[in-house]
């Protein structure tokens, strides 16, 4: 018994020890952030305290612009896929038609094709459109979404039919049995899947970098990217950390605090987007 | 009250059924069925920017990639890549999943420290380590002077460049899959462990041969996913080393992305997106043939 207790205790000093050393690079990321600059790197900081590089990248870097436009970009995605999704997700889960393995057929197609690879493509689909440089254009290729599709589709198919069928026989039309009785019943899928949306579109780079050319669409990841590569930055680690710091900290936060919700929204999204 | 016909009723349902698929569905046609298409269509076609339209080359832009030293070099790259990152992820996220599949008092921090990476982007990542990696003052190379072996300069080094980066996306990935391996041994029945540990396997004989066998189905589920999200990866390279030394970090997407964006030459990075989508569907074929289809999202 004792060498069970004490197996299982050098486990835990194990795991934890393994923890620290994963979160070495945050650590070293916000501790260089927040102190003075040093010429050395070193594994904790060893200068003082200061606020001067988060204050420098954010009179340099119009991070306030970037912020407001990734919010609208990410509140934007998440309300129109709740609606394109919810209504699709209904319609695969109470009704049996014809195509409707085509459907299907589409739907694992995105789930197995990353937007990220169609890039030429859907660029040119964007330029034909006129989207080049818009918000509406970042969105657009994630407005409907499979993986929130599946995810809800598989949660309205646990809720019993009668409940439905009572709303309608009481006068509640399509839209309101859906939103009465649906979607509270499928409250933790809709959870999960905002969890997986938002961070997906806060961490998204590589189409909003294609699809943007101008301060007043691009995105915090893109104004980080231009930042880190430009000549104001070059070897500066403190003040590349300080923006780093600045773009991660919301999800990071939300995060930390409801971790246990972020990792089931991945375990159940199963894929990201 | 309204007396209808079953037929007509049923009538009615379809057109429901389409009605409310249509806004989603519309959008994924555009944005995913098409684009599949227009890259098979534009693969056969010589186009770049000035030219007015594409123009019919058949095979051309295939045979040209095969002869191309560039692209096998790619190619080589992309495939050194998934071999250094997603069996180690893989094994790597079964041990943490392992050491974290129990109650404890710090189990909620652990798990979030090994998870946290997957929720930072990855452009931010690779600025942190771009930093480890610096030259001379970054952490890495200040450490190998520390135990004598000198500054490696690991990112401008052609044979070191793709472990390096394999070795940082491997600290992020394990996480991620993580997740799918607890949710995995958590679906195991205890009292079959239990069971065997009454017949005497315990540790490791348990571990071979209930333990694993149970997991096969998220073996597989966890494997497709480590393979996509290994091909779909181009931000740290654009970042860190964009594909230098001599394209010894190019990876598939990212030469996608400086073939379309960079040369603007949209015919073979069509043929190059085609190629990727052929290495996409091969590696997510064994979902389809997976007796099990309740773990894909369980």
């Amino acid at each position: 018994m004792t060498l069970k207790k004490l197996k299982s205790g050098s486990l835990s000093v194990f795991s934890v020890l393994l923890g620290l050393v994963w979160l070495t690079p945050l650590v070293w990321l916000v501790g260089t952030a927040i102190t003075k600059t040093s010429f050395h790197m070193s594994f904790l900081p060893n200068t003082s305290l200061t606020a001067e590089n988060l204050k420098y990248v954010w009179q340099t870097i119009p991070f306030g612009q970037y912020y407001l436009n990734t919010i609208i970009l990410v509140v934007g995605t998440f309300v129109i896929q709740f609606f394109t999704s919810t209504l699709a997700a209904y319609s695969l889960a109470m009704f049996k038609f014809r195509g409707q393995g085509l459907v299907y057929v589409v739907i694992f197609m995105q789930i197995i094709i990353p937007n990220d690879v169609l890039i030429m493509p859907n660029f040119m689909t964007l330029s034909d459109l006129g989207l080049i440089d818009t918000k509406l254009g970042v969105m657009i290729p994630f407005l409907g979404s499979a993986m929130a599709i599946f995810l809800l589709r598989q949660n309205f198919k646990t809720i019993p039919r009668a409940l439905g069928e009572a709303a309608r026989i009481d006068g509640a039309n399509l839209w309101q049995t859906i939103w009465g009785v649906y979607m509270p019943c499928a409250k933790a899928a809709y959870m999960s899947f905002a969890v997986i949306s938002i961070s997906y579109h806060w961490n998204n780079y590589l189409w909003p970098l294609i699809v943007t050319n101008s301060v007043t669409n691009r995105t915090l990841t893109v104004g980080l990217a231009y930042f880190a590569k430009s000549k104001e930055a070059n070897m500066q680690w403190s003040n590349v950390c300080a923006a780093t710091l600045i773009i991660i900290a919301p999800l990071m936060i939300a995060f930390f605090l409801m971790q246990k919700q972020f990792m089931n929204s991945f375990i159940s999204a199963g894929v990201k987007e | 009250m309204k007396t209808t016909s079953a037929a007509q009723r049923a009538r009615k349902d379809i057109a429901t059924a389409w009605l409310l698929l249509l806004p989603a569905l519309a959008f994924m046609l555009v944005f995913t069925v098409y684009p599949v298409l227009r890259s098979v269509a534009l693969s056969m076609t010589k186009y770049r920017m000035g030219m007015p339209a594409p123009e019919w080359v058949g095979l051309d832009n295939y045979i040209r990639m095969a002869n191309s030293s560039t692209f096998w070099k790619v190619m080589q790259n992309t495939a050194l890549f998934a071999l250094m990152t997603v069996l180690p992820s893989m094994a790597m996220g079964l041990g943490l999943a392992l050491l974290v599949n129990r109650r404890g008092r710090h189990i909620g921090f652990i798990r979030t420290a090994y998870f946290y990476p997957s929720v930072m982007p990855m452009i931010a990542i690779a600025s942190v380590w771009m930093f480890i990696y610096m030259a001379r003052n970054g952490l890495f190379d200040q450490m190998m002077t520390t135990f004598g072996f000198g500054p490696q300069d690991v990112l401008s080094n052609r044979t070191t460049v793709l472990p390096a980066l394999s070795f940082m996306y491997v600290w992020r990935e394990a996480g991620y899959l993580l997740v799918f391996f607890l949710a995995g041994l958590q679906s195991i029945n205890e009292d079959v462990l239990e069971a065997a540990s009454i017949d005497g396997a315990t540790g490791w004989k348990s571990f071979r041969h209930i333990t694993m066998p149970l997991l096969g189905p998220t073996m597989l589920f966890v494997s497709t996913i480590a393979f996509t999200n290994c091909f779909k990866l181009a931000d740290h390279i654009i970042i860190m080393t964009e594909g230098a030394p001599n394209n010894a970090s190019t990876l598939l997407l990212y030469y996608i992305y400086q073939q379309g964006f960079t040369n603007m030459n949209y015919g073979v990075s069509s043929t190059l997106t085609v190629i990727m989508l052929g290495l996409l569907l091969l590696v997510s074929l064994p979902r389809f043939f997976s007796q099990d289809k309740k773990i894909h999202y369980a």
